[in-house]
């Protein structure tokens, strides 16, 4: 079948067999930041955007975001970079495999909520796995960012 | 793993229904339980041009679309104010926000699962399912139905002098519950919803009037000890049925607690 979307700002059309995941989908547009993990709809790993809302990207068919917007992190580089340097300076990548879609998901939260509470980052990123930092790391890199971003707020 | 040759976007429910007799084809909500399973779905059916993913709250009730999700759920106001936080607390637990915005109030109650905090919820507030075909029934008695090939258009939960409140615990967080346990009152008494025991959520209403009022720490135990007695439990690798048992006690006394009722 025929799909047409909008992927990070750039309408495409393909053809698409009905059983596609959107993973599988903007991989095979190059979007390699989204990463295949647990493929159980737990781990976070295949966050994306559809139509601004955090989902994982495992468990959508691509047909099903016929006529929608995804956003990968490929479609947020400068806002990702920004986020990712306070991640980056608490060591708390690691093996880096689950940042992808845990920024991608932080971005989301920073988005609905720009001064969330230590309970409420742990509550939005808890479906997020990440097997090496033991979250502390990120959820520092999380509220130094937030706090610079306030900061910066006030000398605007 | 399944796989699916076509996935058809339903015009009309008419339209899903009829495609929906024949056993090759499946509906979808979220997909999220679905893509789990294994087989060929010939036409997977697709509600999301149905206009089915609105909240529509009017004075008597919350009509709640089949293919609303389960984040809608959880942050919708007017939900929050009625079940003091009750629904929320529920739904927040499941998995993360991502699993939230995909997930459907219409493949979670559908499904009839038994580790649903979805079907718990809804149990202890009277809600009501419409089907395309058979009508509108209560969640609970939808809850013992056999699977059948209608359409779930949507959840209705009445407008009612209310407190609620709910309950559950997991191994370790975004897992499957344990237990799930909520609790109501309304004009016409208290009534407990426990599922995951692991059996699909049932309900206990208090036909002996333990709880009459002011609720005290005593009787909400007497009601627990009551409530652990009616409702078996089983086991899996979650937690034996001995535990089970122990948690309803636990967890009803916290949620007949909550729901104040000492005045």
């Amino acid at each position: 079948m025929e799909i047409t979307l909008t992927l990070n700002g750039r309408k495409i059309t393909r053809s698409v067999e009905a059983d596609l995941a959107l993973l599988d989908f903007v991989r095979n547009e190059g979007c390699y930041s989204v990463k295949r993990g647990c493929d159980t709809s737990n781990c976070g790993l295949c966050t994306v955007f559809l139509d601004d809302k955090p989902v994982l990207s495992c468990s959508v068919l691509a047909a099903r975001a016929d006529g929608h917007r995804v956003t990968t992190m490929e479609g947020l580089q400068k806002e990702a970079a920004e986020f990712g340097a306070f991640i980056a300076d608490q060591g708390a990548e690691q093996c880096g495999f689950c940042n992808p879609g845990m920024i991608m998901n932080a971005l989301a939260l920073f988005r609905e909520n720009t001064e969330p509470s230590e309970e409420e980052i742990k509550e939005y990123l808890a479906g997020n796995l990440c097997r090496c930092s033991g979250y502390e790391g990120q959820l520092r890199g999380i509220q130094n960012f937030i706090a610079w971003k306030k900061a910066q707020g006030k000398e605007e | 793993m399944l796989t699916i040759r076509e996935l058809k976007k339903a015009a009309t429910l008419e339209e899903a229904w009829q495609l929906n007799q024949k056993r090759i084809n499946r509906v979808m909500g979220g997909m999220l339980w679905l893509r789990l399973s294994k087989g060929n779905v010939a036409t997977m059916i697709d509600l999301s041009a149905l206009g089915l993913d609105k909240i529509e709250e009017t004075e008597t009730e919350f009509r709640i679309g089949a293919m609303v999700t389960l984040r809608q759920l959880e942050m919708h106001e007017g939900m929050a104010a009625y079940t003091n936080g009750a629904m929320k607390e529920a739904l927040r637990h499941i998995v993360g926000v991502q699993f939230r915005n995909l997930a459907t109030v219409g493949g979670s109650v559908f499904g009839r699962f038994g580790f649903s905090d979805v079907l718990t919820i809804f149990m202890a507030l009277d809600a009501k399912v419409e089907l395309y075909k058979g009508g509108i029934i209560p969640i609970s008695e939808f809850a013992q139905m056999k699977y059948d090939r209608d359409i779930l258009v949507h959840v209705i939960v009445p407008k009612q002098k209310l407190a609620c409140s709910y309950e559950s615990v997991r191994i370790a967080k975004t897992d499957f519950p344990v237990l799930t346990c909520a609790a109501a009152m309304t004009e016409t008494g208290v009534q407990l919803a426990v599922g995951a025991r692991p059996a699909k959520a049932a309900l206990v209403k208090d036909e002996q009037q333990i709880l009459s009022l002011p609720i005290t720490e005593e009787k909400a135990k007497a009601f627990a000890e009551y409530a652990a007695k009616l409702l078996p439990t089983e086991s899996n690798n979650r937690g034996s049925a001995k535990y089970r048992t122990h948690l309803i006690k636990v967890l009803a006394v916290r949620a007949i607690l909550a729901l104040g009722g000492n005045a």
